[in-house]
């Protein structure tokens, strides 16, 4: 007899991107959760001496700068393993509103129906209708700038995602005979619909989750691009990549290894939720 | 069918009148007095301030500006940018076919490679030619598209010289906008050269805009495909020997498209929203570019005005895939 955790594990073992994928998110986490321990300098120390330094395998490159410096001398290395927290701490951020906000949501519109499943469902196609990066930079911009404001107007943009999903598995759940014997045995209706309930719709809910921290981290950076997101000097890699345009020709790593780390990060959870898909929900397996 | 559509359309209405909502609130929650941001100065004499409040109905009940707002996006009048003066629809207008242009060259793109690449790696399941797609198609879909049309710029522009580095025609053209659609424009025009200088500026952004579209098309065909060639007709054409290039021509790539059609239908909103990085990236004058100037330049009323169309422009491209899908599958416009 296999535990449903161990039979998991062998589905998403087996899948080597998956496994690819969660072994770079685990990395990730630690650099991030380290970040002073890992990087070499202070993000924000400037080295005047050394401006715009290549990487050190190239000619002209320092070992003392290993991916080379910025344009006011600031190492390159340092900055990005501290932006690798702020991608995280902006994916955990996202996540986690979206998904309580988005799960309640849904609980309320699925359990409820009615009016109430009218009304959001009808707020949640209005939040559709406008294109992801669109309605993002709308409440950015209402907002005003800033890391935090970025988060929460990517997390705007997740929460239809989340409201649909659980309102879809909650209807389809609701009519179940566990549920009806539940409520027969007296259970109000926020047991039914956090206890009894939502355990059952956690499988595509988990899935959903990690393919969030890919569309947060990347939004969230295309804001910082955009100006609307974290500023200056922060070290966030969508910040980072805007402010060193101007170096694109002269000092290719300025530009290259930010960009390069969001591709890597997004597409470690991308892997990693796809593979999670396929082992929680065996009928999407193709 | 009439049925159907016409319940699709009702279904628009209250979608469109909470856009128009949102839209409202939008320029009442921008941090500052509206007036204030109009003029930008601030602490104007009070008695100017309530004049000009009164003449812009900003004292009426907020139900009664409502009302009067939607009254005007009705009859088309989505209000002035507060820079050039313009109304909102007049330089949206001058502005759309840019990104038309700009979308459906890259969606061009995506369909010439992720069509083909879809339907081989179908085929060839498993191989690695397979292997070799579906990774492509899962760092395309993880691409920050702003960074990879920077590297493309660097490579193909700064380093090679094959491509200009923005903007969509030459300084030493000029052509007069006619359809706004600058190949067909200068297709027309007498001016030599100018043609083929459009294709030119097209062709990196379209590239950079289309690369999300073609990972996701990849994909779809590719599972579609292999839906479709795990039926039973197409067992019994195998049955027959026929040979593999027929069956998958003949009979599986039409079906197989009926799902694809569907998905590029709804890589509008993607499109629209990637043209915004792409068209700052490459200074290409789309509304794109458009509305980022205008939050920079804090001119709200044409960031209300435009956040307003695109959302009316995608409601209108998924009503149109969702009326083809029903024209193609009996089994969706009879359901209830």
């Amino acid at each position: 007899m296999t535990s449903p955790l161990s039979e998991f594990w062998g589905h998403f073992r087996r899948n080597r991107g998956a496994v690819l994928g969660l072994f770079i998110v685990l990395a990730l986490s630690f650099v991030a959760i380290f970040a002073e321990f890992v990087a070499p300098y202070d993000p924000a120390e400037q080295f005047r001496d050394f401006v715009l330094l290549p990487p050190a395998w190239i000619e002209g490159g320092n070992w003392a700068f290993p991916l080379g410096t910025d344009d006011i001398g600031r190492d390159m290395l340092s900055r990005l393993v501290h932006g690798a927290r702020l991608s995280l701490f902006i994916g955990l951020l996202v996540v986690t509103l979206s998904l309580v906000v988005g799960v309640a949501l849904g609980l309320l519109a699925g359990f409820y129906g009615g009016t109430s499943d009218t009304l959001i469902a009808r707020f949640m196609d209005i939040l559709l209708a406008l294109p992801s990066l669109l309605l993002a930079i709308v409440v950015a911009a209402i907002l005003g700038p800033g890391l935090v404001n970025a988060a929460i107007a990517v997390s705007v943009v997740i929460v239809p995602h989340y409201a649909r999903l659980t309102r879809a598995s909650v209807m389809a759940e609701r009519g179940r005979e566990y549920v009806t014997a539940a409520r027969l045995a007296g259970a109000s209706d926020a047991r039914l619909m956090l206890v009894t309930i939502l355990p059952n719709c956690a499988a595509p809910l988990i899935v959903q989750a990690t393919l969030g921290f890919s569309t947060a981290i990347l939004d969230a950076a295309a804001l910082g691009f955009l100006g609307l997101g974290a500023q200056p000097p922060t070290p966030e890699w969508g910040t980072m990549l805007s402010s060193s345009l101007q170096f694109l020709q002269r000092a290719w790593w300025v530009v290259t290894f930010p960009g390069l780390s969001i591709l890597i990060t997004v597409l470690a959870f991308n892997l990693m939720g796809d593979g999670l898909r396929d082992a929680l929900d065996p009928k999407l397996k193709r | 069918m009439l049925k159907f559509i016409a319940t699709r359309i009702a279904l628009l209405i209250p979608t469109f009148l909470g856009v128009t909502l949102l839209a409202f609130f939008l320029i009442r929650l921008v941090p500052g007095d509206p007036i204030e941001v109009r003029l930008g100065e601030r602490g104007i004499d009070p008695a100017r301030l309530e004049e000009m409040r009164a003449q812009l109905g900003l004292n009426k009940p907020l139900l009664e500006q409502y009302a009067d707002y939607l009254t005007g996006v009705l009859t088309g009048d989505l209000g002035k940018s507060l820079i050039t003066q313009t109304p909102v629809l007049h330089e949206f207008a001058e502005l759309f076919p840019a990104t038309i242009e700009l979308s459906l060259c890259a969606i061009l793109f995506a369909l010439i490679i992720g069509l083909p690449a879809g339907v081989l790696a179908a085929v060839k399941r498993g191989g690695p030619l397979d292997h070799g797609v579906m990774a492509a198609s899962l760092t395309g879909y993880s691409m920050p598209i702003f960074w990879w049309g920077l590297l493309l710029i660097l490579l193909f522009s700064v380093i090679l010289g094959w491509t200009p580095v923005s903007g969509r025609l030459s300084a030493a053209y000029y052509v007069e906008p006619v359809t706004g659609f600058l190949p067909i424009d200068s297709w027309m025009s007498e001016e030599e050269g100018a043609f083929l200088d459009a294709l030119h500026h097209l062709v990196l952004p379209s590239i950079v805009l289309g690369t999300i579209p073609l990972a996701v098309i990849a994909r779809m065909t590719r599972s579609s495909m292999l839906e479709v060639l795990g039926e039973d007709y197409i067992r019994t054409a195998r049955a027959k020997g026929l040979g593999l290039f027929r069956i998958v021509g003949l009979h599986a790539l039409r079906n197989a498209m009926i799902p694809v059609v569907t998905v590029i239908g709804l890589q509008v909103g993607t499109l629209l929203a990637g043209a915004i990085l792409t068209e700052t990236i490459f200074a290409w004058p789309g509304i794109g570019k458009w509305l980022i100037e205008s939050i920079n330049r804090r001119d709200y009323p044409a960031l209300q005005g435009g956040v307003l169309l695109i959302a009316c422009v995608v409601m209108l491209v998924n009503l149109v895939v969702d009326l083809l899908y029903g024209l193609l599958n009996p089994r969706i416009r009879h359901a209830k």
